[in-house]
């Protein structure tokens, strides 16, 4: 597990900034003056003698520092919390003058970088790992329109996710485009109960950003809608995602189908699969996901687990009915050993990589490889079948 | 069972439908078997249900929270207070299958020469003689033609050059091929090509023209030799042989996939299923269409047609479906052609392009003949019902009609209309209405009106039993219906 935010750091000297520092991490520390305060240099020489003029000077965890509050002159300099020694060249950080706070924006090491744009939703879903606050986070989406210059240009990916990022209006079009302005190359993954789409004039804002390569990944968790609107405790939600899948489509805009799978949904997935190639063969990906226990799904964890073994029958049936039908499949978060066989060619390692972890089990397994094992907030609660292959 | 967290809410909370309220979508039955009906709506989604399951549903008595609930509505059978959006998908599912109608015409067939090198007692249209001008397509009449196929506003266009063997007149399939070519530079649809013919005069240098311009090769075969050559006598009595080392070369030259067969059959094929079969099997063909013979032409007027009825026909197809379903268990896919395309009628939510399965038929949208004198025909069908004296499907010459004139000719319109299942009695009330077609030729021919009446059609008795024995075998044998399934090609 990587942490993606400490307050363990300690600054050293005085903290000039006032208020939050968004900065790429860079370890050139012979960079043109007029350029350093901007940037958070990455220390790892000496700290008898460390560079002047950068906006942050991070050093190791492990380093012996100059004296906290000595009048050395010294200032914007911390040491981070050792479990962000990690730090390097390209990531971007965001500094908290007021509680020496980092939150890590992006890495440039990681498989996928998200960014949460909002902790508000208009859905409710009983095993939602990110619980909906209704608060206003607007700074969520300022700092990712100031990170966004800041990012490596040959990154693979980036995400954007909540929260429901369409509750931000003209917002949610300003990331996508910034996202097309600063990553020209960058692949855009957004996360969206869709159900803001049913307005039509949405969808054609975020066709009309013409962005180079966006897929916007949306849940549909039955194949009827009592028990959609149920899992996500909102009524209408099922008519209003299916609408907002169709006039995405409509627009040409990629969309990707998410199936949660737990124990409230599982005995219809075979139904929801037929139902998915009958009605929306033209979406561009569906993915067949294994639970992430956090936030409700870990408070509702008692109602809504199954363990995936008991489901393999529906699994593989559904993920045939699907690749019968020419769609793309990927199956996430479901351990190798507990999927039939014959469907595992279709499971994806996918976990991002500072919340992936394996059990022992799992030391002695030939697959581990290919596996795309547990989330780290998985690790309490594992099928009862997993076996080393 | 545990329950969720305060803040959450139970189902019933979210369900705004009232239990016993719920209205029927448009949709059908047939009787599948004494005890099951198979339940369609009106863009070929299906259920297999019982009697009761039948009146409970119609009676408005299914039980609320039932999975046959479910099903119906997820299938679109029923919609209740709790969702609408089914209008929505079902106009797009509609609109889905129906698309290639405002697509017309994607297979272009050239007669163009009506001479043969065999003498079949089946063929409704060939010739005997050396007269090439008589019976050969001309150069003025392709390009005529031409005009006419790249009028039309498929994306896609097939030209299928037929006869009489066309190889005799090889020189103008060359010419249409450059010419479609050149004239593509402009149009730039996906066009392909395909030869049909008995091979007895393949060369080298025409399989080259085939390797170079990508062109497919259609052939006759009707199971082994003593069957093919009673069926297609040839002077020399080596039309099977012939076939078997032309399709082998073929292959060799174009690959596997760019060669493929045709049987006919007739009564004496009805005992032999298997090994017409087999005979396919060992030229490593992975298909075989299992056809009816046609009332049309030379069949009728030598009473072949006739010979063996739809219950006789239909044990053999039935033999040689089994036969098809035990090689693939065997672990060798293979298919069979008929079955394959009503598989997916079911499973898919696109149309077929196949012109007897379409509703409307897909006469003249689907595919359209242009003979070899420039009369231009509604089908191959159409073509050999002229030969017959019978011209009721003749559309028009390429030398003295417009495309306007032919595609919206009364003949074309009148077709159309007498063609759509949705209107024509019987058909109108049939489950299966979702998985047929129409014959007007046929119909025309057996029974002296487009329409038809269904009660005492072949065509509708075949594909009846056919139905009937997919969907049992769907139903009932898992390991049939895996393999059907795996035909199903969106
Ligand atoms: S034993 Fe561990 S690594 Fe191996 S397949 Fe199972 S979960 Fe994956
Ligand atoms: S032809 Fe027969 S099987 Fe086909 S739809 Fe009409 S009544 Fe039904």
């Amino acid at each position: 597990m990587i942490y993606l935010h400490s307050k363990n750091n300690t600054a050293h000297g005085e903290i000039s900034h006032q208020r939050p520092f968004i900065s790429k991490v860079i370890t050139n520390s012979n960079l043109p003056f007029p350029l350093r305060a901007s940037y958070a240099l990455r220390w790892h020489g000496s700290t008898e003698a460390l560079p002047q003029g950068f906006g942050l000077v991070l050093i190791s965890s492990g380093k012996a520092c100059p004296d906290r509050d000595a009048g050395n002159g010294l200032t914007n300099i911390v040491r981070l919390a050792p479990e962000l020694d990690y730090l390097k060249e390209h990531d971007v950080i965001k500094f908290q003058p007021a509680d020496c706070g980092i939150n890590v924006l992006y890495r440039h090491e990681a498989n996928s970088n998200a960014f949460l744009v909002t902790e508000r939703c208009n859905s409710f879903c009983i095993m939602c790992s990110q619980p909906p606050r209704d608060i206003n986070d607007h700074y969520l989406v300022d700092d990712m329109l100031e990170a966004l210059p800041l990012i490596h240009s040959e990154t693979h990916e980036i995400c954007i996710t909540g929260g429901e990022p369409t509750l931000w209006g003209d917002d949610f079009i300003q990331m996508i485009r910034a996202s097309e302005t600063h990553l020209p190359r960058t692949s855009l993954h957004i996360l969206s109960n869709g159900r803001n789409f049913k307005n039509l004039d949405l969808a054609i804002k975020v066709a009309a950003v013409k962005h180079h390569d966006l897929m916007i990944g949306i849940p549909l968790y039955a194949d009827y809608s009592q028990l959609h609107d149920y899992i996500v405790q909102a009524d209408n939600a099922f008519d209003d995602t299916l609408r907002g899948i169709l006039n995405l489509k409509r627009c040409r805009v990629p969309v990707e189908i998410r199936v949660v799978i737990h124990r409230e949904n599982y005995h219809r997935l075979p139904q929801l699969a037929e139902f998915i190639t009958r009605n929306l063969l033209f979406v561009d990906h569906v993915a067949l996901m294994g639970l992430e226990i956090r936030g409700f799904a870990k408070s509702n964890l008692d109602a809504i687990w199954i363990d995936p073994y008991d489901y393999r029958n529906e699994l593989a049936e559904a993920i045939d009915t699907l690749a019968r039908s020419r769609m793309r499949v990927s199956l996430y978060n479901h351990p190798l050993c507990v999927i039939p066989e014959p469907v595992r060619r279709f499971a994806v390692k996918s976990i991002s990589d500072w919340k992936n972890d394996f059990l022992n089990e799992c030391q002695n397994c030939n697959s581990k490889q290919e596996c795309g094992g547990f989330f780290s907030s998985n690790l309490t609660k594992t099928s009862d079948h997993i076996k080393a292959l | 069972m545990s329950r969720l967290g305060k803040k959450f809410r139970l189902p019933q909370a979210f369900d705004q439908a009232v239990p016993g309220q719920y209205w029927m979508l448009p949709c059908r039955f047939v009787n599948l078997d004494d005890n099951r009906y198979v339940l369609t709506n009106e863009v070929g989604e299906h259920l297999v249900v019982t009697r009761p399951q039948l009146e409970q549903f119609v009676r408005k008595t299914v039980s609320f929270h039932g999975d046959f609930y479910h099903d119906l509505k997820s299938k679109h059978f029923l919609i209740d207070d709790d969702s609408n959006v089914a209008v929505d998908l079902l106009a797009l599912k509609y609109r889905t299958k129906a698309q290639q109608i405002s697509q017309f015409t994607a297979l272009h067939l050239f007669v163009v020469s009506l001479r043969c090198d065999y003498t079949c007692q089946y063929c409704q249209v060939s010739r005997q003689t050396d007269d090439k001008l008589a019976y050969d397509m001309s150069q003025e009449t392709a390009d005529r033609a031409l005009e006419f196929v790249f009028r039309s506003p498929s994306p896609a266009i097939k030209i299928e050059f037929q006869g009489g063997e066309p190889l005799l007149n090889f020189p103008l399939i060359q010419y249409v091929v450059d010419q479609a070519k050149r004239i593509n530079e402009n149009h730039d649809k996906n066009i392909q090509f395909v030869i049909t013919t008995n091979l007895s005069l393949l060369t080298d240098d025409i399989l080259s023209f085939c390797l170079a311009h990508d062109i497919c090769l259609s052939t006759s075969l009707d199971g082994p030799q003593d069957l093919h050559n009673l069926n297609r006598p040839r002077p020399g009595r080596n039309g099977y042989q012939l076939t078997v080392e032309g399709i082998r070369k073929a292959q060799a030259v174009l690959g596997r996939d760019k060669v493929g067969a045709l049987m006919t059959t007739t009564e004496a094929s009805l005992p032999r299923v298997r090994e017409i079969i087999d005979t396919y099997l060992s030229l490593g063909m992975d298909a075989i269409f299992l056809r009816a013979l046609s009332p049309y032409g030379f069949a009728v007027k030598t009473g072949q047609a006739y010979k063996y009825d739809v219950d006789r026909w239909f044990e053999f197809y039935k033999e040689g479906l089994n036969y098809v379903l035990e090689i693939n268990r065997q672990g060798y896919p293979f298919v069979e052609l008929y079955a394959s395309m009503i598989i997916n009628k079911i499973f898919s939510p696109f149309g077929t392009g196949y012109v007897d399965l379409q509703s409307p038929s897909g006469m003249a949208i689907s595919a359209i003949v242009y003979n070899y004198d420039g009369d231009i025909y509604a089908s191959d069908e159409a073509r050999m019902l002229a030969e017959m004296g019978d011209k009721k499907f003749r559309l028009g010459s390429v030398h003295h009609d417009s495309y306007e004139d032919v595609i919206l000719s009364d003949t074309v319109l009148d077709t159309l209309e007498a063609t759509l299942s949705e209107s024509l009695p019987m058909c109108n009330d049939c489950g299966f209405l979702p998985y047929c077609g129409t014959e007007p030729v046929y119909h025309h021919a057996t029974q002296g009106d487009a329409v038809g009446h269904k009660a005492t059609s072949g065509f509708c008795s075949k594909n009846m039993k056919i139905f009937r024995y997919l969907f049992t075998l769907l139903e009932d044998d898992p390991e049939a219906r895996k393999i059907l399934l795996s035909w199903v090609r969106p």
